[in-house]
Parts: structure tokens; C-alpha cells; sequence
């Protein structure tokens, strides 16, 4: 069977909507009822993504498919890109402007938080086109 | 008593079939069916939102009444704290423990003594660092439903400590056969409720076997005869002797139990729709400022239950004004062991949420509702019975609904056969040689 294809569109420098397609598919999960570890796992993961997004990206777009092994979501945005993406998955390493860290974001967890969460991860980015960060979560060994 | 006994009902005939109460449910439990609102059982946790908002009064809860009082020997009146904030003027708590007796309770105990005892239990946990952070208070029974319901992962996190009405109705029962030496069955414990999530709890409780309290009766049905009681007292009885302190009034509202943690890294919310973002914000983890959480359904907390007569905000303002001078609290553990206040047993989750048992069958219905929901109109208008279009293509695909229950296609569809109909009339009837 084909698995379930969702996609959510995320707008640049609006931090009160940041949230708002992962939370969606948190709801979507919960009506799967997928094993509860699964789903927290991926909401917390694709929230940071989301909020990287936000915070860095200028916006994207954020396509997940549901499927039986897995999920997997595919964050791109439109930003600056990642210099160095090893120093970037650096716990505390933060790039953030004052008034971003003000708001009580961009402490710099957030790629280390993802990898802690997601069962994969790998970023792709490029200086001037901008990033594509892939979080994959596997469902429980039972499988969907 | 069953699983999904309910205090709120409707009243059929006072029910229009309008969608307010469909739209401001926030377990998205009534659906609108045959012109009357439908209370999906599985799904209510009586917050008592509905019966706030019928323009109708339609929806109403059920409660004991005064005439229940009548099957028991002795009778214990059990008065919450908010209850203090609903009268003008009350500069004393003893004045309304004295118009209960007046009314006929043999004896009163305050829940503000359940409360206090809660409080000091809750601190002595939090610096024992026994507790799963953060802790959510285990007072409100509509946010334990709706936990239950929305956020099982969270139950973990949920306080095991009794609410304070389940401790006070306990220790009163005690007190009164020691004094009476009747038996546990001809004392009639009374809880006299702000909402009907507590005419629930009392009935099954979350946390224990059984309930400490015998009957619950709303202060909406309570309120006259008290206040003429109160109006009727000629001088201050000697023997009530009130035993809230500035701690147990205050828990009557949003802030009070949290702030008597006497610890700094608290959160309380109020309002249902505020307690779920804090849910949310929970479970995605991002709570890490804070170790306990206060949650209260109904709007400035427990004043703003839907059987109470004041406006919340007044009657929490009054609750302040009346704890200032008390002491901080009256009530402490002392030698009491913790396990009294503990919760008996664990709380469940509720299975409401997913579309089926089966992964499988659920991703299947999943992908139908998104192409359903695809073909509606996105305008949540309600007209189908369902809160949105969403709840509507989620319906369809349970079984409980289908597409033309949305008035939008089905008047597309009539258009179509209106079409087909003039198109037939403008072209007339085929001769049967064309049709060789």
C-alpha cells in the first residue's frame, strides 16, 4: 500500500504560526494510533525543524509521508544555508541575532536536539540556495 | 457505577439544534442529529462548557438534590472554597458555615482543609524530587479527562494525590462517626459542587475505587436557601469555628494551589482552551522552566465553575480579600501517612482519539478523510452537525456521517441533476430514428 503524503507550507519570520504544522501532524499520528514513543519523538524533531525554519529559513515548505516503516519529513527552506554543518549540529553553536535569542529561542539545540530525537537525520545545505534537513522516525518494530 | 455516567444532559426540548455548543466543545463530543445535540458519551468530560454557552439552557447538569439529605441519619456539608466567593459583603467564612447548619447539616467541614493538607503533601513530594516534572495538579477532574482523552502521554506527569474534596469528604466522615458513633452508611457526606465534572468525580472517580462523597448538590440549586439561612442567623454559633487558612481559600482560584507549592518555577492556567495549549506545550517538552502545573477548566478557577452564581473574576478577588488576614494554613500532615491523601489506584487512557486498533485500517481511513475533506468547502460552518469540516470527514469515515450531510455539496449535487433536467428539457426528447 501507498503510504500518506502531507504537506504544509511554513511562513518566514512569523513566530506566532511556528508550531503550527507540527502540531499538525501530531494530530494526524494520534488518530493513527502509533506507538505514543514514536510520536513524540517525531513531534519534538519536527518542531525544532520547523522552528529552524522560522527562525533561519525564511519559510519553506515541509512534506511528510506516513508509511508502514516509517515517517519521514523533508524540510526545505529558501534561507542562507549552513556554512559548516558539522559546527551547526554542535550542542549551544547558535548563529542567532539578539533579538531571536531574546525571544527565548536560538540556543543553539536545535540540530543537536533533532538527531538526539529523530532516528535519522541529514541535512543538506547549501550556501546561498538554502537547506533541506530530512528527520526519519521508525514506527514501532510491530510496524503499521 | 458505569464507566461513562454523565452530569450533563440535554434538555431535548430546549434544544434547538443550533451549533453552539457543538462548536465550543473541546473534546468535540456533540454532534448535532435529527435537529437536537448528541452527546458522544465516549468522548465528554463534563467540563460543564456547553451548559455555559447554551443560549438556550438546554444543557443542564445533574445533581443531587436537597431532598436527597433526607436518607441519611447525620449529614456532613462539605463547602469549597470558592463557594466563599459568591456572596457581598461576607467578611466572615464562619457566617456561612453557621447558614448551612441553619439549613439543616448537622455538621460542615471545609474542603479548604482537604485542600491545605493536599498543598503540604504536594510540597514535601516536590523537594523529596519524587515527582515526574512537571507535576500537574490532580485537582480539576475535567483536565484529568481531558488528559485522558487528548494527552494520554501526560498521565505519567499527573499529581497521585487525591483532589482535596476526595481528602476533606474522608477525614469528615471520620470526624462524624467518632462523634456520633453512627455507622459509615446513615452519614451522608454532602459536597456542595461548582460543576458537574465534580457530580462526575463523585461518581467515578479517577485515582480510586470509590468516592468519599455521598451526594452532590450544585450552589446554583443550594445558593437561595443558604443565602435566606444566612440572613436569618441571629448571632454567631460558638462551636463553628472555621479552619481555612489564607492556603485552602485561595485554592477556590486560578494560581491559588499553585502558589502555595511555595515554590517559584510554577505555571497556572484557566479556561480550557488555555489549559490545552499548555497540554501541547507539555507534550512537545518545551516546559522546562517549570515544575509544577496548575490547571483549572473553567475561566479564574474554581470560582468560575458553571453552577455558581458570581461573576469568577469578583469571586476571586473577594477569595483574596477573606484570606488576607488568616493564617497561612490550619491544616497540616503532621503524623498523617502520605499514602491517605495517595491515589488508590492508576488512571487509564482513554481510547477515543485513534481511528482504529489496526495501523493498518486507521492509515487506510486516514488517506479517505483527507480526499473527503478535500471536497468540502473549508468553511466550518456547522450546518452538517459536526464542529468543522474536518470532524465532518473524520465522521464519515467512522461510519457516523456521510457527504451529503454537508448542505454545500449536496447543493451541488441538485444543481448537477437541475442542469441535467434543463439540458433534457432544452433538447427535448430523442426520436426513435435517432436512436437506431
Amino acid at each position: 500500500m501507498t503510504g500518506l503524503h502531507y504537506h504544509y507550507q511554513v511562513p518566514g519570520d512569523d513566530f506566532t504560526r511556528a508550531g503550527e504544522a507540527s502540531g499538525a501532524v501530531k494530530g494526524l499520528l494520534k488518530r493513527l494510533g502509533l506507538d505514543p514513543e514514536v510520536i513524540r519523538k517525531l513531534s519534538i524533531a519536527l518542531y525544532e525543524g520547523e522552528i529552524n525554519m522560522v527562525i533561519h529559513g525564511g519559510g519553506g515548505e515541509i512534506d511528510v509521508d506516513i508509511g508502514p516503516a516509517g515517517i519521514t519529513a523533508v524540510l526545505a527552506d529558501h534561507g542562507p544555508g549552513i556554512p559548516d554543518v558539522d559546527k551547526a549540529m554542535e550542542a549551544g553553536w547558535s548563529t542567532a541575532p539578539d533579538y531571536v535569542r531574546n525571544l527565548g529561542f536560538g540556543a543553539g539545540m536545535g540540530l543537536p536536539n533533532m538527531k538526539k530525537y529523530a532516528d535519522g537525520l541529514s541535512v543538506d545545505s547549501r550556501v546561498g540556495e538554502g537547506t533541506v534537513v530530512t528527520i526519519v522516525v521508525h514506527t514501532a518494530p510491530q510496524g503499521l | 457505577m458505569s464507566e461513562y455516567f454523565h452530569s450533563v444532559t440535554l434538555d431535548r426540548d430546549a434544544c434547538k439544534g443550533c451549533i453552539t455548543c457543538v462548536k465550543r466543545c473541546p473534546t468535540e463530543a456533540i454532534r448535532v442529529r435529527g435537529g437536537k445535540a448528541k452527546i458522544i458519551k465516549e468522548r465528554c468530560i463534563d467540563c460543564g462548557e456547553c451548559i455555559r454557552v447554551c443560549p438556550h439552557h438546554a444543557k443542564r447538569a445533574v445533581t443531587d438534590s436537597l431532598s436527597d439529605l433526607e436518607r441519611f441519619a447525620y449529614t456532613v456539608a462539605l463547602p469549597p472554597p470558592s463557594l466563599f466567593g459568591q456572596f457581598n459583603h461576607l467578611e466572615d467564612t464562619e457566617i456561612l458555615l453557621d447558614g448551612l447548619k441553619l439549613m439543616g447539616f448537622d455538621a460542615v467541614y471545609e474542603v479548604s482543609r482537604g485542600a491545605e493538607l493536599v498543598s503540604d503533601a504536594t510540597r514535601r513530594l516536590l523537594r523529596a524530587g519524587a515527582l515526574k516534572r512537571p507535576v500537574i495538579s490532580s485537582a480539576c477532574p475535567a483536565v484529568l479527562r481531558m488528559i485522558r482523552v487528548r494527552f494520554p502521554q501526560l498521565i505519567g506527569n499527573i499529581l497521585h494525590l487525591r483532589a482535596p474534596v476526595e481528602v476533606a469528604a474522608r477525614l469528615a466522615r471520620r470526624e462524624a462517626m467518632e462523634r456520633t458513633g453512627l455507622s459509615s452508611g446513615e452519614i451522608g457526606v454532602v459536597f456542595l459542587t461548582p460543576c458537574p465534572a465534580k457530580v462526575t468525580a463523585a461518581r467515578s472517580p479517577m485515582g480510586a475505587e470509590a468516592s468519599g462523597i455521598d451526594l452532590t448538590i450544585g450552589v446554583s440549586e443550594i445558593y437561595p436557601p443558604l443565602l435566606a439561612a444566612m440572613n436569618a442567623l441571629v448571632k454567631p454559633s460558638p462551636e463553628t469555628v472555621s479552619r481555612a487558612g489564607r492556603t485552602g481559600i485561595a485554592w477556590g482560584r486560578s494560581g491559588g494551589e499553585a502558589s502555595a507549592t511555595l515554590h517559584e518555577r510554577y505555571l497556572a492556567a484557566d479556561g480550557m482552551e488555555n489549559v490545552i495549549k499548555v497540554l501541547e506545550e507539555m507534550e512537545g517538552e518545551r516546559l522546562g522552566d517549570v515544575d509544577f502545573v496548575e490547571l483549572s477548566a473553567c475561566p479564574a478557577g474554581c470560582v468560575g465553575g458553571v453552577l455558581n452564581i458570581e461573576n469568577p473574576y469578583l469571586a476571586a478577588t473577594r477569595l483574596k480579600k477573606l484570606g488576607r488576614y488568616r493564617p497561612v494554613a490550619c491544616s497540616h500532615i503532621d503524623g498523617m501517612p502520605l499514602e491517605e491523601l495517595a491515589w488508590e489506584t492508576g488512571v487509564a487512557p482513554a481510547d477515543v482519539i485513534r481511528l482504529d486498533p489496526s495501523p493498518m485500517v486507521a492509515m487506510e481511513m486516514l488517506g479517505r478523510m483527507e480526499e473527503i475533506e478535500k471536497r468540502l468547502y473549508h468553511l466550518d460552518c456547522g450546518s452538517c452537525g459536526a464542529p468543522s469540516c474536518r470532524a465532518l470527514a473524520e465522521d464519515i469515515v467512522r461510519g457516523y456521517s456521510h457527504e451529503d450531510a454537508c448542505i454545500y455539496v449536496l447543493k451541488e449535487k441538485m444543481e448537477a441533476v437541475q442542469g441535467s433536467l434543463t439540458a433534457l428539457r432544452l433538447g427535448g426528447f430523442p426520436k426513435k430514428e435517432d436512436l437506431r
